[in-house]
């Protein structure tokens, strides 16, 4: 109640404070017209955004241990987030920097004008690349490897249970989490890879197909992607992938393969839209008409004619697809039907590692393991709609 | 009168395109669970199977049938409400288990559960999510502007059980204001009920809120070039008052449109929020059955989830028709 009580407080202060707020500001500054023509809202949010700013730094500075002793976890996360925040943002800002003054003329004119966001985005994406690429190199351990202490907390002191030689400690059989992070840069994010490259291969030659041929082709397909569309993507990956578990021990085939075929099905009829939409447009060109009349075939026109024409925006749309794929597999992974152990995976490290959630009041660096691989999976499925908004920001030259 | 007649054939039409969708849907649906192997007799013995048995429940099952009979007989179940009795069930029983409930009586509570949970996510989150638009157009290119669009395209690229887990942390575990576990049963206070099920609906809300607060900003700022703002503007009006009273009421059709588009994707998003509250709803209910195989509740669960995904789908479509003076008086 009293906490209550409170809140009202400091709300009514922050109401009464936006007035004072302007007031002040106008008798200072004799009225300049910023705070002439400011709305009580615009005052509000001023005020608001100083006294959240305000308790940010005061909560930064609380000591991280109680008078009785105990850990103040909450101030411990808020610090590692804002250390987090702040480090991203120079290393965003001197990567920009960086490609202002190296390169080609092209791209440091387009490091010039990228906003800080942009550029964090690419330095993202480009780390997860490099992980990926080298995983076997970085890795401490392997991937399945299991080594001789099971549930070794994170951190490394071993007065917490930790072990110095498994920085983020083992998991419940004894395999080095901070490998299989590192493995499941390479699995997760390769499979979702070949699954949006596989998507695009089908759903973009059969769109480009059915925009060329038209007539009754066009129509079959378009009729069977709005049907595959009407069923929310997730539940349908589901059900097939029920069957698929089926069929996967019957023919011996291993379920990850069964998984990147059916999202990529599922994925392609997105595609598809936006090839044949896009292919429309183009086919009514005179270029084609021209090959048309050349007598070149199909497969020219398609992937010499059509494809390259649209080229720009099947590239935006392929970054938002692969955000898409990703998040589908993770889902699924840790729903505990996408991609099957022993491969390390980020989805299934979540659900494995969530119990230890419960213990962040006490040790909070055991708690942030099951967060890690979770916000590896954030980190760049926002670092790849950081970069594409941008993309899509700049070729559509809007500035509102 | 004209106009009327015309509107109510254009929503005609499309309610018809809906029914054929789900028709055609639940054809899919049979299809595929009918491509797994060896069949539903085999896989409700399991190992133990003779024979003798697998002929048994074959025809109790009436899988001895041409396909189309028992699709038929399928859809026909599907519309009485007769959703058969789930494999769990039937071993349950034949292991001499007291008296099995169907797969009707499953879904029924769980389903009302998942509808009492969206119902108080799109509380929370439409009032919050328009107001946000609004004000992310109003001060648009601000820095409430910048941070909004940041957060919310955070929050719309990560993964829900990432939401879910962090909310876990700093609500549930550190600052123990709501249960993380959401284990609702039957005859429960309305309030606690509410309480229980706050968590799932806030990481809910925080996911769909992104997107409608994002899609409210564009609808907004797409109308804000028309000449009647500008002439509003001229005028000497406040831009709250333009955008409420006059950019708003035209926005108000693509704003609909997005609600009820959102509404469709809380089906998909609530199916991992269940599993990481524990919260007995549908979703929670049909990821289990993936999990054990169990068809028959597979099929169901699939064909619930896809006629509502559906008929929110086919909603916004009628609204956006209904809101549109253009669609209503055609030239």
């Amino acid at each position: 109640m009293s906490s209550l009580l409170t809140m009202a407080i400091i709300l009514a202060a922050i109401l009464g404070g936006a007035y004072v707020f302007r007031f002040a500001g106008q008798k200072i500054t004799n009225n300049a017209p910023m705070f002439r023509d400011m709305g009580y809202g615009v005052a509000f949010g001023y005020v608001l955004a100083a006294a959240l700013l305000i308790w940010a730094i005061w909560y930064y500075f609380q000591p991280l241990e109680t008078d009785a002793g105990m850990k103040n976890a909450g101030v411990q996360f808020f610090r590692w987030a804002v250390q987090g925040f702040i480090i991203a943002a120079i290393a965003a800002f001197l990567f920009r920097l960086f490609g202002q003054f190296v390169g080609t003329a092209g791209t440091r004119k387009l490091f010039r004008s990228m906003p800080l966001t942009a550029s964090f985005g690419i330095l993202v994406i480009l780390l997860y690349a490099i992980v990926a690429i080298f995983a076997g190199a970085i890795a401490p351990y392997g991937q399945a490897e299991i080594l001789g202490a099971a549930n070794v907390t994170a951190g490394g002191d071993p007065a917490l249970g930790g072990n110095p030689e498994y920085p983020l400690g083992t998991d419940q059989i004894g395999r080095d989490i901070l490998s299989r992070l590192i493995y499941g840069a390479q699995n997760t994010v390769g499979i979702a890879f070949v699954t949006t490259c596989l998507a695009f291969f089908i759903g973009g030659s059969l769109g480009f197909l059915a925009a060329t041929l038209q007539g009754w082709l066009d129509q079959l397909l378009s009729r069977s992607v709005d049907v595959l569309m009407a069923i929310p993507s997730l539940i349908f990956a589901l059900l097939l992938m029920t069957i698929a578990s089926v069929w996967a021990v019957e023919l011996g085939v291993p379920l990850t393969i069964f998984m990147v075929l059916i999202i990529a099905v599922i994925d392609s009829t997105r595609v598809y839209r936006l090839a044949r939409a896009v292919g429309l447009n183009i086919v009514v060109m005179d270029y084609i008409e021209a090959a048309k009349l050349r007598g070149e075939g199909l497969g020219y026109l398609v992937f010499k004619e059509i494809l390259p024409n649209a080229m720009a925006p099947l590239l935006a749309e392929f970054g938002l697809r692969f955000c898409f794929v990703f998040l589908t597999i993770a889902a699924l992974s840790f729903l505990g039907v996408g991609i099957q152990p022993p491969l390390a995976d980020w989805g299934t490290m979540v659900r494995d590692l969530a119990p230890f959630i419960n213990f962040a009041a006490f040790a909070p660096t055991a708690a942030i393991t099951p967060l890690l691989a979770a916000g590896a999976i954030a980190l760049l499925t926002v670092a790849v709609n950081f970069v594409v908004d941008w993309m899509l920001h700049k070729s559509s030259g809007l500035k509102e | 009168m004209d106009g009327l007649s015309s509107i109510l054939k254009i929503v005609l039409q499309r309610l018809g395109l809906g029914l054929v969708t789900l028709f055609v849907v639940s054809i899919v649906i049979f299809v595929a669970v009918n491509l797994l192997p060896g069949d539903f007799a085999e896989a409700i013995l399991g190992q133990g199977a003779t024979p003798e048995s697998v002929a048994k429940i074959r025809e109790d099952l009436g899988l001895d049938q041409p396909m189309i009979t028992r699709y038929f007989s399928w859809l026909k179940g599907m519309l009485t409400l007769d959703l058969g009795t789930s494999f769990a069930q039937l071993n349950f029983a034949n292991f001499g288990g007291a008296g099995t409930t169907t797969i009707a009586e499953q879904i029924a509570p769980r389903l009302s559960n998942t509808m009492f949970l969206a119902a108080v996510t799109a509380c929370i989150a439409v009032p919050l999510a328009v107001t946000l638009g609004i004000l992310a157009a109003l001060y648009r290119n601000t820095a409430f502007d910048k941070a909004a669009n940041m957060f919310t395209l955070s929050s719309i690229s990560s993964p829900e059980f990432f939401m879910a887990y962090v909310l876990i942390l700093f609500l549930a575990v550190l600052n123990p204001i709501f249960p993380s576990l959401s284990n609702i049963f039957e005859g429960m206070a309305f309030s606690e009920r509410l309480e229980k099920s706050m968590l799932p609906a806030l990481t809910l809300t925080l996911v769909v809120t992104a997107h409608m607060m994002r899609m409210t900003r564009a609808a907004i700022i797409n109308l804000l070039a028309s000449p009647y703002i500008e002439m509003a503007r001229l005028k000497g009006l406040s831009p709250m008052r333009v955008i409420v009273k006059h950019a708003l009421p035209n926005a108000l059709a693509p704003i609909i449109n997005v609600i009820a588009l959102n509404l469709a994707y809380l089906i998909t998003g609530v199916v991992v929020v269940e599993v990481v509250f524990v919260y007995p709803g549908i979703g929670q209910l049909f990821v289990d059955s993936v999990k054990i195989r169990d068809i028959p509740v597979v099929q169901a669960c699939c064909l619930i989830f896809a006629a509502a995904y559906i008929l929110l789908n086919l909603t916004a479509d009628i609204l956006s028709i209904l809101s549109n003076p253009r669609l209503r008086h055609p030239k």
